[in-house]
């Protein structure tokens, strides 16, 4: 995964809230073994109007998205984070996401950014002409007008963005401790294990 | 004396593998649900990185997103093909990956397949106060039975399947407690929409929901099943609603469940679940069952509720200015006028199926209104859809696929159909959709297509009348 900490760009000014996951990467996009190539069929419906957001030569591979509430709601499909990514957009901005949405950007490299809606209206404003900057380490969002808004991130999601690090991994250092829980499952409660 | 804990508390207690500082832990997935659509990319990070499955006993796949729904062997009982090549190349994947990582594997074509949140309880393998999840949003349905279930993306599916576990952080609690009892008409999926109308599409966000109360004491597993596979509907991570006398009835003698000695111990720890008097939930919503009607989506958010005997609201009627605006878009998209009845839409399709109504007591509930009508002429398409090939059976030794061919709908196979538009099932742009599926979002159940969620027996009235209908006309 490619670490994240400064990100300074364009930042598509979205806005809309309940952008769910159907919405960000239609189904008929689903049907494939790879995690390629995903960025075209991102935001199909809305980019079926010619003078959607996205396609707009300003916006063109813009690292950041504006969004509101829940944004990311719906279905687990981890190819919406995919899409995002293959689009270019390393930063999503917005009041909230779905849990399910946020995790999967994490695990790949994106950085949902959460900002109080007074911050993202004026984002909006700022995005329809002038570039957005983040600093992941410093916990910011920036604008050329001395704007400066501090985010939240929980700090082992913070760590995996900057080091760009495998969870797999993390987690086989725990090896011996999942092995103990599985001993003790099998001593309490035998029964958990499939009976047929 | 230890602090009186939730269900959702003692359920995250037992499978805390390891606690980190940071207030995550690591916790032990007790089942791993696999299905052909999130899967192929977790299993070829597996073969790159050279890991292996930890707990292949604990995994169990099946097909279901998109296989069609149409019949899967000819007359000779040779397996058909699956004409669309990258739904055939997906289900070959996984037909692939199963035996190569050892895990059990349930085909398109044996007697048990179905969609894999049907198959998961209805097999026994998913069992109350288990962790439970699948590369799907709607895992969340395993609640019904008491287990903490939830949907995960791609990479956890690779996470689990190497290690057997999920690094989490502990979800906020909230209780959804429905008191009293629902009028005639009224199914769990009118509780789900109207619980989803109340609390908002985000109103369960960082939350696990647990439903309690009368109204969903008295349901049946069906019924809870429904109920909690749309907690995500609500925002919420998973819900959950405690096992009881109705779900150790419904779970005994499964084939993946616990059998003689080992099922009295199961039901013994299974009874210690139940949230202890005193214990308390970050968020409580109490709602009136006499308050729920026969209920109906007008939008493209499942918050977009109202009871069939109401109207299309007006965008202005909303106070929050994004939610004025994401109306105004919605009902762009459905083609509707505020102020139009709910009753006077007309439908040219109908679909009776999906994860949160495709189980036995719907395609009774749905039958029970079609028995002896027929479907309005202006109905295109009517399709239903059982959840597996054992409600299929069941459906079929009761009758009911004669009710509903006699009724002028087709009765097929078993999958995930036209809930989700990956397979050849899908409601043409422009048209409208009564479906008894868990989304109305834009394009969900193909490009331009206009859906509007209700119940089984909803789905089957608007299919008698041609329009959206409310059921209790047509009942005693």
């Amino acid at each position: 995964m490619t670490p994240l900490n400064q990100v300074e760009g364009r930042a598509i000014p979205l806005g809309l809230k309940n952008v769910d996951t159907d919405v960000i990467i239609p189904a008929h996009w689903l049907k494939t073994t790879t995690r390629e190539g995903m960025g075209r069929g991102a935001f199909e419906s809305l980019r079926a109007d010619p003078d959607n957001l996205f396609d707009r030569p300003e916006y063109k591979g813009a690292p950041i998205l504006i969004a509101g509430d829940n944004f990311g709601c719906g279905s687990s499909r981890e190819h919406a984070a995919w899409a995002l990514g293959d689009l270019g957009i390393r930063v999503v901005i917005a009041p909230s996401y779905s849990d399910i949405f946020s995790g999967n950007a994490v695990k790949n490299g994106i950085l949902p950014v959460v900002l109080p809606q007074a911050a993202i209206d004026r984002l909006l404003e700022v995005a329809a002409t002038d570039p957005v900057s983040i600093d992941l380490e410093h916990q910011t969002v920036t604008t050329p007008f001395q704007d400066r808004f501090t985010f939240e991130i929980d700090p082992f999601r913070k760590m995996c963005l900057l080091d760009g690090l495998d969870e797999i991994s993390l987690t086989e250092k725990s090896d011996a401790a999942i092995g103990a829980y599985e001993d003790r499952l099998d001593a309490e409660r035998p029964w958990m294990r499939p009976a047929a | 004396m230890t602090r009186p804990r939730t269900l959702y508390e003692k359920i995250w207690d037992a499978h805390v593998v390891e606690q980190r500082p940071d207030g995550t832990a690591l916790i032990f997935i007790d089942r791993h649900l696999v299905h052909e659509v999130t899967s192929p990319q977790a299993f070829a990070g597996l073969r790159t990185s050279g890991r292996t499955v930890r707990r292949p006993d604990l995994t169990l796949a099946v097909p279901d997103h998109n296989v069609p729904t149409t019949p899967r062997k000819d007359a000779a009982g040779n397996r058909l093909p699956i004409t669309d090549p990258e739904s055939a190349a997906q289900l070959a994947a996984l037909e692939k990956n199963a035996p190569e990582f050892g895990i059990r594997y349930i085909d398109a074509v044996a007697p048990e397949q179905g969609i894999v949140h049907v198959v998961g309880p209805e097999q026994g393998f998913s069992l109350p106060g288990a962790t439970i999840v699948c590369g799907d949003s709607h895992t969340a349905c395993h609640g019904g039975i008491g287990a903490l279930a939830f949907g995960i993306g791609t990479s956890e599916v690779e996470h689990v399947l190497a290690t057997q576990t999920l690094l989490l952080q502990p979800a906020k609690t909230m209780e959804v407690r429905v008191e009293g009892d629902v009028g005639p008409g009224v199914s769990a999926k009118d509780i789900i929409l109207h619980i989803t109308g109340v609390i908002g599409a985000a109103g369960g966000t960082g939350h696990v929901i647990e439903y309690t109360g009368s109204a969903i004491r008295a349901l049946s597993i069906e019924g809870r099943l429904t109920i909690s596979n749309m907690a995500i509907e609500g925002g919420a991570r998973a819900g959950l609603i405690a096992p009881d006398e109705t779900t150790f009835a419904y779970l005994k003698g499964r084939p993946y469940a616990p059998k003689s000695a080992d099922w009295d111990a199961a039901v013994e720890y299974w009874r210690s679940l139940a949230t202890d008097p005193g214990a308390t939930y970050d968020k409580v919503v109490v709602i009136d069952a006499a308050d729920i009607a026969p209920s109906v989506t007008w939008g493209t958010s499942p918050e977009d509720v109202v009871p069939i005997t109401g109207t299309v609201p007006d965008p202005a009627s909303f106070a929050d200015p994004s939610k004025q605006a994401a109306a105004a878009k919605s009902l762009a998209y459905m083609g509707l006028e505020p102020g139009t009845r709910m009753q006077d839409v007309p439908v040219e399709n109908i679909f009776i199926g999906s994860c949160t109504n495709s189980r036995i007591e719907d395609m009774r509930a749905a039958a029970a209104v079609l028995k002896g009508r027929t479907k309005a002429p202006n109905v295109k398409w009517a399709i239903v859809v059982p959840g597996s090939g054992l409600v299929k059976a069941q459906a079929e030794a009761e009758g009911l696929d004669r009710i509903f061919i006699d009724a002028g709908l087709e009765w097929r196979e078993p999958g995930c159909s036209a809930c989700l538009a990956m397979n050849p099932d899908k409601v043409p742009a422009g048209e409208r959709c009564a479906s008894t599926s868990n989304r109305n979002f834009v394009g969900r159940q193909g490009p331009g297509a206009r859906t509007h969620l209700v119940s089984p027996a909803m789905a089957a009235a608007a299919a008698v009348t041609g329009r959206l209908t409310d059921v209790r006309e047509l009942i005693d």
